[in-house]
């Protein structure tokens, strides 16, 4: 029994993939979509526009001091001397004061409120700390300028005469009480108050996400419940942990009126954080606007605001990098 | 795990297992039972056949554990290092230790009670329960600070405010005829109020629809785009707000040659509200339940009716909490208002046309500026009022908020209960 092949076509191999699906939109819906990406697109535009006009705006102050407006330290607009040489290092110096006291404060406030803390007193811990972040700086400025710099003056004469070794504690001036005012230390200290409740929030989300069957395996194993925090929340949410700091590291460079109502304002670089004198370049714009009606003084402060958005720009992406690419922020859903 | 210390004793029915098969194997009445005697409250003695049906009943009557958390010598352990260290720090503090001051006190308190309790813990649990415990001890002093720098805050403005506030002319007339020594029963800060409440209205009418559009495009259509949109939208969050008022300054004021104004202002924090509008909304809609969705595109629905009629509504409570936190953000702001408004004494309701002062505006300027003693009582008094405003603000996201979407709320379960009898 023969069979007369007459003709083989060859059956092709990829038999098994999809039809593609087309789905037609009807014209309703495709306004409404086009007006989402509108709007998904306006933050775009918002940051974009804010570099083109601080750009635009700041271009003379850069067109006359050039590069030199980063290391000059003074601010005049009688001499039209700009330069934020030296307040650019004291935005730094206080924003550092003030993430190196709220970083570990804000993680134990974190790592009680999501591990140790009891169900009630839990959720009113967590309305407080949303409350901490909602009062208005200038209220934390207000406390801070008439309750607790009088009071934190005793403690910096302490500190810069009994630990006086640490460079940075000295003072280059005669020691009286007033040596102490207005000084990058204290406002750190204020502004730490403002940046813990940032940390302590996204870092609670954080550790409340920490797999549950990884707890009780922790504690199947016999460990203490430090040990499972230290081995199975901390390390989860590590990545998410670094990117609120940055984000209260962020914060804390741009906070304005809690610093401009504490410090005595100067112009060059002070690096004994106990004394008196420090700016922020947040501080500057607000305190010097007033003041800047000429041509090329607003228009440097202007290009000392470019300088700040830069830098919180920078420091905000990095933050968010690195919660996308920790396994803690993956599993937060952003 | 805390040590157990002396668990209750564990109390079971106690079950006499047989496995002696009566001739009626299915008959239920066949177990024998010996019913406890009555003044043997605790056990109840039955016995079932093994891999009975009451053997399983009687098996899942157990009496759980009771596993006590705080026992009587963590709780005691604690209060005795609390009351010795407050001793201690008596004694020492002002004599022995160079510090001075309260704040001092309090600090060096804290110290002394987490070495004294290190040292009491050390005295009767092994080595690994003392690092659990001494940790614990430290991991809620972050939770008591967070909540002892909230109600400072607040008792500082309640106190230094409460003089200015108690009378009745600081709520409704202006501050146009004060000076330094007006007595507090003259003038008041009526004009930054509603400045405040206009300036409020206008950021919130511009933020809130285009967060909103934005938090739906990240949900809705998503897609490539929605990975950038959502890494801005992170970034912006802490843009500092001098920043977004030099951009309406620059764009608005001189560019577009609008006058600096309580409109002015008002856009300028609408963008410091727009990020936290976008990601509060983000997180609600995300929550809502895609078999709601599906349902309605399996209805035939188009998709701008889907989110329009079943979305938003399912999602209201949450996206109402949202914008009302967003608010409480934006009341506070200083910095863009001073640079896109000016400041002035008096009554000015319209936000197109001449300067508006707010209440934090109004704060700044008479400490800045006026800084002499009657100045100062006033602006502590509109600190108090600003408190206040975040405070109602606050509380009325809370009340509002809350349930998951789709939850009703206990008035409209009684108004489906109302319906259900009607029919």
């Amino acid at each position: 029994m023969a069979v007369a092949v007459t003709s083989v076509t060859a059956v092709p191999d990829d038999d098994d993939t999809p039809r593609t699906i087309v789905s037609r939109v009807s014209r309703a819906d495709s306004v409404f979509r086009a007006v989402l990406r509108v709007g998904g697109l306006s933050s775009f535009a918002i940051t974009g526009l804010i570099l083109i006009f601080l750009l635009y705006r700041s271009l003379s102050a850069f067109g006359a001091d050039g590069f030199t407006f980063f290391t000059k330290q003074s601010w005049s607009f009688v001499d039209n001397e700009f330069g934020i040489g030296g307040v650019l290092p004291l935005t730094v110096i206080i924003g550092a004061i003030a993430s190196i006291l709220a970083i570990p404060l804000a993680i134990a406030a974190a790592l009680f409120i999501s591990e140790y803390a009891p169900g009630g007193i839990r959720r009113v811990l967590i309305a407080v700390i949303d409350l901490m972040a909602a009062i208005p700086s200038i209220v934390y400025g207000l406390w801070g300028r008439y309750w607790f710099m009088p009071r934190a003056l005793g403690t910096m004469g302490w500190l810069s005469h009994h630990a006086g070794w640490f460079p940075p504690f000295r003072l280059a001036i005669q020691q009286t009480p007033s040596a102490f005012v207005g000084s990058s230390a204290i406002a750190g200290l204020v502004v730490c108050l403002m940046v813990i409740p940032i940390i302590t929030s996204l870092s609670r989300e954080v550790f409340s996400q920490a797999p549950q069957g990884e707890r009780e395996a922790a504690y199947a194993l016999g460990s203490t419940r430090w040990g499972m925090v230290r081995t199975v929340v901390l390390p989860f949410g590590k990545g998410g942990v670094i990117g609120a700091c940055m984000l209260g590291i962020g914060r804390a460079l741009g906070e304005t009126i809690a610093v401009l109502l504490i410090i005595n304002a100067i112009y060059a670089l002070n690096p004994h954080i106990l004394q008196e004198g420090s700016e922020s370049i947040a501080a500057l714009i607000a305190g010097d606007w007033s003041s800047a009606g000429q041509h090329i003084g607003s228009s440097a402060l202007f290009a000392a605001g470019l300088v700040l958005f830069a830098m919180t720009l920078v420091v905000n992406s990095l933050a968010s990098i690195v919660i996308n690419r920790s396994r803690s922020g993956a599993a937060t859903a952003d | 795990m805390t040590t157990a210390g002396r668990a209750s004793a564990r109390r079971r029915a106690d079950v006499a297992v047989t496995s002696s098969g009566a001739a009626d194997a299915g008959a239920p009445d066949s177990a024998a039972h010996d019913n406890a005697a009555p003044d043997n409250a605790v056990t109840e003695r039955a016995v079932v056949r093994l891999g009975s049906a009451e053997h399983g009943a009687a098996l899942g009557a157990d009496v759980p554990l009771q596993i006590r958390r705080v026992t009587a010598e963590d709780a005691l352990t604690i209060i005795g290092a609390a009351v010795g260290s407050l001793g201690l720090n008596w004694v020492l503090y002002e004599r022995v230790l160079p510090f001075s001051g309260a704040l001092g006190f309090w600090v060096c308190w804290y110290i002394e009670f987490v070495l004294l309790y290190l040292a009491a813990a050390g005295l009767q649990w092994n080595r690994r329960v003392v690092t659990d415990k001494t940790l614990a001890v430290l991991v809620s002093a972050g939770g008591i600070f967070a909540s002892a720098v909230v109600v400072d805050q607040l008792g500082y403005s309640f106190v230094k405010g409460l003089p200015a506030i108690a009378h009745a002319n600081f709520w409704t007339t202006t501050g146009a005829s004060v000076a330094a020594l007006t007595p507090l029963t003259k003038g008041g800060v009526l004009n930054a109020a509603v400045g405040s409440l206009e300036v409020l209205a206008v950021a919130s009418v511009a933020s809130v629809p285009l967060g909103i559009t934005a938090a739906l495009f990240l949900t809705e259509v998503g897609g490539r785009l929605a990975r950038p949109v959502r890494m801005i939208v992170n970034a912006m969050t802490a843009l500092p707000s001098v920043v977004a008022g030099l951009l309406i300054y620059s764009l608005a004021i001189v560019t577009l040659g609008l006058p600096a104004s309580g409109f002015a202002a008002g856009l300028a924090i609408s963008i410091i509200m727009l990020p936290t509008v976008i990601r509060a909304s983000e997180v609600v809609l995300r929550v809502v339940p895609g078999t709601l969705r599906e349902a309605a595109f399996a209805l035939g629905a188009s998709q701008w009716r889907t989110v329009w009629n079943v979305i938003l509504p399912t999602a209201r409570s949450g996206l109402t909490t949202a914008v009302v936190l967003a608010m409480a953000l934006g009341v506070g702001e200083t910095a863009p208002v001073l640079i896109a408004d000016g400041f002035s004494n008096f009554m000015n309701a319209d936000p197109f046309h001449g300067w508006q002062a707010t209440l934090p505006t109004l704060i700044f300027t008479y400490i800045e500026d006026e800084g002499r003693a009657g100045f100062i009582a006033r602006a502590f008094g509109a600190s108090l009022a600003l408190m206040l405003m975040v405070l109602v603000l606050f509380t009325i996201a809370r009340l509002v908020g809350g349930g998951r979407p789709g939850e009703l709320s206990r008035r409209q379960i009684r108004k489906l209960r109302r319906d259900e009898a009607d029919s």
